[in-house]
């Protein structure tokens, strides 16, 4: 099991190996980022902005003009706020094909506290136009989400954590493309979509819940834009699972197209509540806030009553 | 361009400027009377290159709501037809009121003030990597100075050696709400500039001649980015717009016009 932004940075290296034109630009975050090996391999393909968010950005599209491949990598909680308007203006509107890492994201620095959350990024992001917005599962996601920004038409924004993850899914859903979600679990009771880092607590919610009689099925949704409608199973009841506000992230994005196509199914959105988030480990602020597998269980079983 | 031409040509941009403001009613008319000559010699002596070659030279303007002199510019180069300038502004036009690529000649979007250094830097660095030999140029106002992200930039020019880089101060000292000195204070901003880590010229920024002489000895020095404070007048040709706030997005009205063009067009300095 290795962490998304593990593979991420492992992923880069075997690609700048073939390509002199790929770039990461890094805010002094090289390290978290696991892009330290790639500096000492490829000290001309990293550049160094310091601390410096709203740089970073522009600095990165500067760079796109010129026809290179960039990879902007800073924490996603600065990433998707401090440099908002350069992704707005500079990236997505000027149509610099930047793609935008932010690492770390959701509550993966759980016990730094709230000014190290990016649980907005989804939202900020998703009423931005021209960009994709993708929170890969594991490492199988991980890997091609690279690959496929690299040769996407639009700014892309990739969405990773610290946490290791196990491949999942493989079996069923063997090819991946940005905007086509991946069914990891059949089943015919419920759907559990799913994104990032709750998809793999969400497939064991749906193991425990196999135990007890009820088949749920488990997407990874790792588009959150353009979504993937056509995966949706309206005539089960729906829930949604995001480490992210559930304002403006997945769930609405979801529960927005059901609605407005006059599909109405129970549908519950999971993620973190609007309120000042609770201190502790991403593990414990996942179980606090019931997106650990019980947690996701208990809600499907309160669903489907 | 000799240097007679490049001050007819600044006549001539300032009455089109006044007569497209005027015509679609809106406009940063101070603004761009300020920054017409720094784009005449910018557009007419010191930019290299076709737009079909990857090795031109660039130009991003930060101050980009004084877009309608660029447009102007770009039609006298012959990126727009002229008479599209008359349609700055209207549903579905073009030529909105920041600088768009969807205008043939413009490098990036912008607007959003503190922006367009930032994109310079990594323009200029992409040429570097490239080993092209671009330079990359930007106009920026002295409102917009006060952004941080413009610091930032500025740190990373001179970090990173961009002797490929210039960036141009329009210098009329007065933004929308005043004086920059009494809005926020840039003073000592010369020295500023240069604890930056960036070389350094002074020149008056409606002087066509010391504009030319100044972009002729880039870069300054090598492996510094250059900086050129360019001191202007915001309404600059027009004696009742010159050094007047209410002209920062003013628009003329049809007798104001009329006056306007007919002192520019008696100017014979």
């Amino acid at each position: 099991m290795k962490a998304n932004q593990v593979v991420f940075a492992e992923t880069i290296e075997q690609i700048a190996a073939q390509d002199k034109d790929l770039y990461m630009v890094t805010s002094d975050s090289r390290g978290s980022g696991k892009l330290v090996n790639f500096g000492e391999i490829y000290p001309d393909q990293i550049v160094e902005i310091g601390i410096a968010e709203q740089n970073l950005v522009g600095v990165a599209s500067g760079l796109a003009s010129m026809n290179k491949k960039v990879f902007a990598v800073s924490p996603a909680c600065f990433l998707t706020a401090r440099s908002l308007e350069q992704v707005k203006n500079d990236v997505c509107y000027s149509n610099n094909k930047v793609v935008l890492v932010g690492i770390s994201a959701g509550v993966s620095y759980g016990a730094l506290g709230s000014t190290h959350h990016s649980l907005h990024d989804f939202a900020a992001l998703r009423a931005i136009n021209n960009i994709s917005i993708v929170a890969p599962a594991d490492a199988f996601e991980t890997e091609h989400a690279v690959k496929a920004a690299i040769k996407s038409k639009q700014p892309v924004y990739l969405r990773f954590g610290k946490k290791n993850m196990p491949n999942l899914g493989q079996e069923l859903s063997s090819d991946f493309k940005i905007g086509k979600a991946r069914i990891i679990k059949k089943g015919s009771d419920v759907q559990i979509v799913a994104t990032g880092e709750t998809v793999w607590p969400s497939l064991e919610a749906a193991n425990l819940l196999e135990q007890v009689g009820i088949s749920a099925e488990v997407i990874s949704m790792h588009t959150i834009k353009p979504l993937d409608t056509s995966v949706l199973n309206w005539e089960v009841p729906i829930i949604t699972v995001e480490e992210h506000s559930v304002y403006g992230g997945l769930g609405e994005a979801v529960g927005s197209f059901l609605l407005q196509n006059n599909h109405c199914v129970p549908f519950k959105i999971m993620g973190i509540p609007d309120e000042e988030t609770v201190s502790g480990s991403q593990n414990e602020i996942f179980e606090h806030y019931q997106l650990s597998p019980i947690g996701i269980a208990n809600e499907v079983k309160k669903l489907l009553r | 361009m000799n240097i007679s031409e490049l001050k007819e040509r600044s006549k001539q941009y300032r009455i089109d400027t006044l007569k497209t403001i005027y015509e679609a009613k809106a406009g940063h008319t101070g603004g761009c009377l300020s920054i017409v000559d720094i784009l005449n010699v910018l557009y007419n002596h010191v930019l290299r290159g076709t737009w079909e070659e990857v090795s031109r030279d660039r130009y991003i303007q930060s101050k980009g709501h004084a877009v309608e002199a660029l447009y102007v510019v770009l039609a006298d180069k012959g990126f727009i037809p002229k008479e599209e300038l008359k349609t700055l502004g209207k549903y579905k036009s073009r030529l909105i009121g920041h600088p768009t690529k969807k205008v043939p000649g413009m490098e990036q979007n912008t607007g959003g003030l503190g922006h367009g250094l930032p994109i310079c830097c990594g323009t200029a660095l992409g040429a570097k990597k490239s080993r092209l030999d671009t330079k990359v140029y930007t106009v920026l106002g002295d409102g917009e100075m006060a952004e941080g992200s413009n610091w930032e930039a500025m740190m990373f020019a001179s970090h990173h050696q961009l002797d490929n880089l210039c960036a141009v101060l329009d210098y009329n000292k007065l933004q929308i709400t005043g004086l920059n000195e009494e809005v926020m204070n840039l003073e000592p901003l010369r020295q500023k500039i240069e604890s930056f880590g960036w070389e350094v010229r002074e020149v008056n920024g409606h002087d066509v001649g010391a504009l030319v002489n100044a972009f002729d000895q880039l870069p300054f020095v090598e492996g510094k980015p250059s900086f050129i404070i360019a001191h202007t007048v915001k309404g600059k040709g027009v004696s009742f717009m010159e050094h007047n706030k209410k002209w920062h997005h003013g628009v003329p009205t049809e007798e104001e016009l009329r006056i306007a063009l007919k002192e520019l067009e008696e100017d014979e300095s």
